[in-house]
């Protein structure tokens, strides 16, 4: 109650502040929407308003040559028990198929795995270019070649070299007597995924070293120096200092990495096409809008990962609380 | 000659108050000089009068006309910044140049104008340098043409010499005290924490502290008739000797206050006994921290390089016509000397 | 020198050469094999062993791939001084004016950012048919403001907090309007970072696949990524990788060299987008 009248009392002096403005921050306010206003439009354009008709889609019969005699059917793309009449019945829609869990579990274990593999690369990658040492500049810029390379560039290059049977991959192995016989990487539904999450890996390792290095530049070098004078050992120093002081950094970085994770599609796409092991929920979503004619019900599943992604963006900025406003006065 | 008057003006930001009621009434001509403690909110005060800020509450007029809405550039108005705020990628002619094409003066006009303030500054030499080409001191006197060629009827001052070394500091200041010479009719506003500099510019000083108006008058004044302890303590190097207790006491006040130039030292006799701490040798002047056994640590100012050892004991009477004695609001009390 | 800092200092080059070894492999070795031909193409080969140049010549000759080159350096070009046209002024406001909402509009700003881009792939798709722009490369430019918009936005605000304040009041005393300021001020000020801010948002443009493959259908009015997704042979024994590797060292090949000019603006671009945000 306190709280809610002190709410009151503050809007009410802001308003107050606002209708005190001078001309000079009148016109200033008014410029600054002015500026805003073609890039929000733009922005409107190109997304909430796709993503309002992609909501409604998946609420209606939608196909891809009859977009505009789209009618309404409730939830029946998400879930729709139909009865056979003869006391049997089967529950049909998004949230019955299981094709849909299964692509759901993909992604969030391709996320999980390979985000995890990249943050810990890209801390050693970090660490070992936070050093100086003569041609850390050509070492740095060597890192950064996978990461300006397409992706589909990199999936094909790497499907070429995980070739079950040219592929120099499995030549290396077998040289070194890790494998006996050549493995179909990407064919085989044991090993599809790990290829998937292996080419991932190393294209976006860059991204996230070069994020933590800038979170390590930001620590203070004293911190360093006096902890070196303290005698306090290197790996407790990394993990007592280091650590928590770009521990901030390190979050940001990974959330980034994250939400791309979770929406992968050209990796999936064209190295392992369908494939029930590596089928990720936009590579599921576009099959059926696109391939399967189920605009709808691609659309439907679109509108969850929408939601399902959303959800882990506004939980995370909660947790961590980023500061978006800048420094203010 | 632009006359420059603040009627109860007020400024919050949110719901913080950073002036209250700031009353002033600045003649044509004039050097004013805002000074006071960080965060006492001088370069508000400033940042007011040029219309950087919204004004909260209150009015202000230059030339009797009310100023409050009008936009920075159309008051008449010119600032130089504490950081200089040269604009990095013109060459000094274009930094001069810009306020005045904003203006529409034209081209001859502007190239007249130019010319007249860099002889005047002694900057023609380097007018196609870019900021970064030139000392600390240049881009000072650069920022200072570039006020002076838009011809203000008010000149604002934004601690223009914390950037520039002590030995520099020192000519910019003389510099400035000229200019002002030279631009008799413009008013000058100038806002520093350096009491040094306030003292040796100023027509006249106004003190500030924490949002309010302390005191305002000629640097004399404030420092011999200082109308509060908090003025008492600012103005003055070094500070004046505030001694609490029984002494004020004795004389029906809370604070006794005391300038080190204003106690005499005696190695006999005298109201105050104590023991020499520390003793700072300036060549003209020596400074010594008495430890009494009745007033505290005192400081004294002795002239020239006068011998006294640390640890000798020594004895201290105020001037009696210097005594400052302050309430516990720290207002004066005024019918000093009772005892 | 001590036996354990001798250790330490062949185990930190080790690694080092593992680091670089592994960022540079597979790129060259596409390029090895963009060079093979033939027979050599099968066997696997760890160092140059021919030097072929016919995957390139078939590749280039065949007018298609030089036409979708283009479209590609089209659609990233005009995406980016699309972007950065409407970003500067944005970004000026969204740095430089308080007004109330701006916290919720820069909030709302990184989100679209972050938009999974097929949860706006119906609703596209339906906009570029109803605007009649399908397999038009325009398609391309207006979709890809999602991403490279709120980027540029976000990046250039990063960069335009960092000027002095003092700057722009100067300007403003000086009778400057906001849009001189923009125009006279900001832009010569900020021209590297909208070089960074471009670079990157090319690169991001050049590279996209989902919507290139959605709503272009034509051959001649491909992007390269889509194209070289799409080259395969009549089975899996025919699948030209000589071609392939010649096609992706081609459209790599400006971006490495890119990567190499630019190497700190890029890190700098990065990293302002992301850790100061």
């Amino acid at each position: 109650m306190m709280g809610a009248a002190s709410d009151i009392a503050a809007t009410e002096t802001a308003a107050a502040r606002v209708a005190k403005a001078s001309r000079l921050s009148r016109q200033r306010i008014r410029s600054a929407w002015l500026f805003l206003a073609p890039m929000l439009i733009v922005l409107a354009a190109v997304a909430l308003y796709p993503l309002y008709r992609t909501i409604w889609f998946s609420f209606t019969d939608a196909s891809l040559d009859l977009l505009g005699e789209a009618r309404f059917i409730g939830w029946r793309n998400y879930l729709e028990y139909v009865d056979y009449g003869n006391g049997d019945g089967e529950w049909f829609g998004l949230l019955a198929d299981p094709r849909w869990w299964r692509s759901v579990w993909n992604t969030v274990w391709f996320a999980l795995v390979s985000v995890s593999l990249e943050t810990l690369f890209g801390l050693v990658i970090a660490l070992v270019l936070h050093k100086k040492f003569p041609g850390r500049v050509w070492v740095q810029a060597a890192v950064l070649i996978p990461w300006a390379i397409p992706t589909i560039v990199s999936a094909r290059m790497w499907a070429w070299m995980l070739h079950d049977q040219f592929g120099i991959v499995n030549d290396m192995l077998q040289r070194l007597g890790l494998i006996d016989a050549p493995v179909a990487w990407t064919a085989s539904p044991e090993t599809a995924m790990i290829a998937v999450i292996m080419v991932d890996v190393w294209k976006t390792t860059p991204f996230m070293a070069l994020l933590i290095l800038a979170g390590l530049q930001m620590v203070p070098k004293d911190m360093y120096e006096a902890a070196r004078l303290d005698g306090v050992p290197p790996f407790r120093l990394f993990r007592k200092v280091t650590l928590p002081l770009i521990m901030p950094a390190l979050l940001v970085a990974i959330v980034f990495r994250a939400l791309d994770a979770l929406r992968v599609f050209d990796i999936v796409y064209v190295m392992t096409p369908n494939t029930d092991a590596t089928r990720t929920m936009s590579v599921y979503a576009r099959e059926n809008l696109f391939d399967f004619d189920r605009f709808a019900y691609g659309s439907a599943a679109s509108t969850l990962l929408f939601f399902i992604i959303a959800l882990i963006t506004i939980g995370f900025i909660y947790a961590t609380r980023m500061n978006l406003e800048g420094d203010e006065r | 000659m632009a006359s420059v008057e603040l009627n109860n003006v007020c400024k919050s930001f949110g719901s913080v108050e950073v002036l209250r009621d700031v009353n002033l009434s600045l003649e044509g001509g004039e050097f004013i000089v805002f000074v006071g403690p960080s965060g006492c909110g001088k370069s508000t005060l400033l940042r007011l009068i040029a219309g950087l800020e919204d004004i909260s509450a209150g009015e202000l007029v230059i030339d009797g006309e009310r100023m409050n809405d009008v936009l920075p550039a159309r008051r008449g108005i010119s600032m130089v910044f504490q950081s200089y705020a040269l604009y990095p990628h013109m060459t000094v002619f274009e930094n001069m140049a810009f306020g005045l094409e904003q203006a529409k003066l034209s081209p001859d006009e502007i190239k007249a104008r130019i010319a007249q303030a860099a002889e005047m500054l002694q900057i023609s030499d380097y007018m196609e340098r870019k900021p970064r080409q030139l000392s600390g001191g240049q881009r000072q006197r650069v920022a200072i043409g570039r006020a002076i060629t838009r011809q203000p009827r008010v000149f604002l001052f934004d601690e223009p010499l914390s950037n520039l070394d002590a030995a520099l500091r020192v000519d910019t200041r003389l510099e400035i005290a000229a200019l002002h010479k030279r631009l008799a009719d413009t008013t000058m506003i100038y806002v520093t924490h350096d009491q040094v500099e306030a003292m040796t510019l100023a027509d006249r000083i106004v003190v500030l502290n924490a949002g309010n108006v302390e005191q305002v008058g000629t640097p004399l004044d404030l420092y011999s008739k200082p109308a509060s302890q908090f003025v008492a303590g600012f103005i003055g190097s070094p500070r004046m000797n505030f001694i609490g207790g029984e002494i004020a006491a004795s004389q029906g006040a809370a604070t006794f206050g005391i300038r080190p130039e204003h106690i005499d030292l005696s190695r006999k006799k005298g109201q105050w006994k104590g023991t020499v701490r520390l003793t700072e040798a300036l060549g003209s002047d020596t400074f010594a921290h008495v430890d009494t056994e009745t007033a505290g640590m005192v400081n004294v100012r002795l002239a020239g390089a006068e011998r006294i050892g640390e640890g000798e004991t020594v004895f201290l009477t105020p001037q009696p016509d210097a005594i400052h004695l302050f309430d516990d609001a720290g207002r004066p009390v005024r019918k000093a000397r009772a005892a | 020198m001590t036996a354990p800092a001798w250790l330490k200092t062949t185990g930190f080059y080790l690694l080092v050469g593992i680091i670089v070894l592994q960022a540079l492999f597979p790129f060259y070795y596409a390029i090895l094999t963009s060079l093979e031909d033939g027979q050599a193409l099968f066997e696997v080969n760890y160092l140059p062993a021919v030097f072929d140049l016919s995957n390139y010549r078939s590749m280039l000759s065949d007018g298609v791939f030089g036409k979708q080159i283009l479209n590609s350096v089209f659609v990233a070009t005009v995406t980016v001084i699309i972007s950065l046209f409407l970003a500067i002024t944005a970004s000026f406001a969204l740095a430089r004016i308080r007004f109330r909402g701006r916290g919720l509009l820069l909030l709302t700003i990184l989100s679209v950012s972050m938009f999974p881009q097929i949860a706006v792939l119906s609703g596209l798709f339906e906009l570029v048919r109803a605007f009649g722009l399908f397999n038009s490369l325009w398609s391309l430019v207006f979709s890809y403001m999602i991403f490279t918009l709120p980027f540029t936005v976000w990046v250039l605000t990063t960069f335009m907090r960092a000027l002095p304040v003092e700057i722009e009041e100067a300007a403003i005393m000086d009778g400057a309007s906001s849009f001189t300021i923009i125009r006279r001020i900001f832009v010569p000020l900020l021209w590297p970072a909208m070089v960074t801010t471009g670079l990157l948002a090319f690169i991001q443009a050049w590279n996209e696949f989902l919507f290139a493959l959605t709503f272009l259908s034509t051959d001649s009015q491909r992007t390269v990524p889509v194209a070289i997704a799409l080259i395969s042979g009549r089975s899996e024994f025919e699948v030209p990788w000589g071609n392939i590797m010649a096609a992706s060292v081609i459209v790599t090949l400006p971006l490495v060299v890119l990567v190499l000019i630019f190497q700190r603006r890029i890190v700098s671009g990065l990293t302002a987008g992301a850790v100061k945000g």
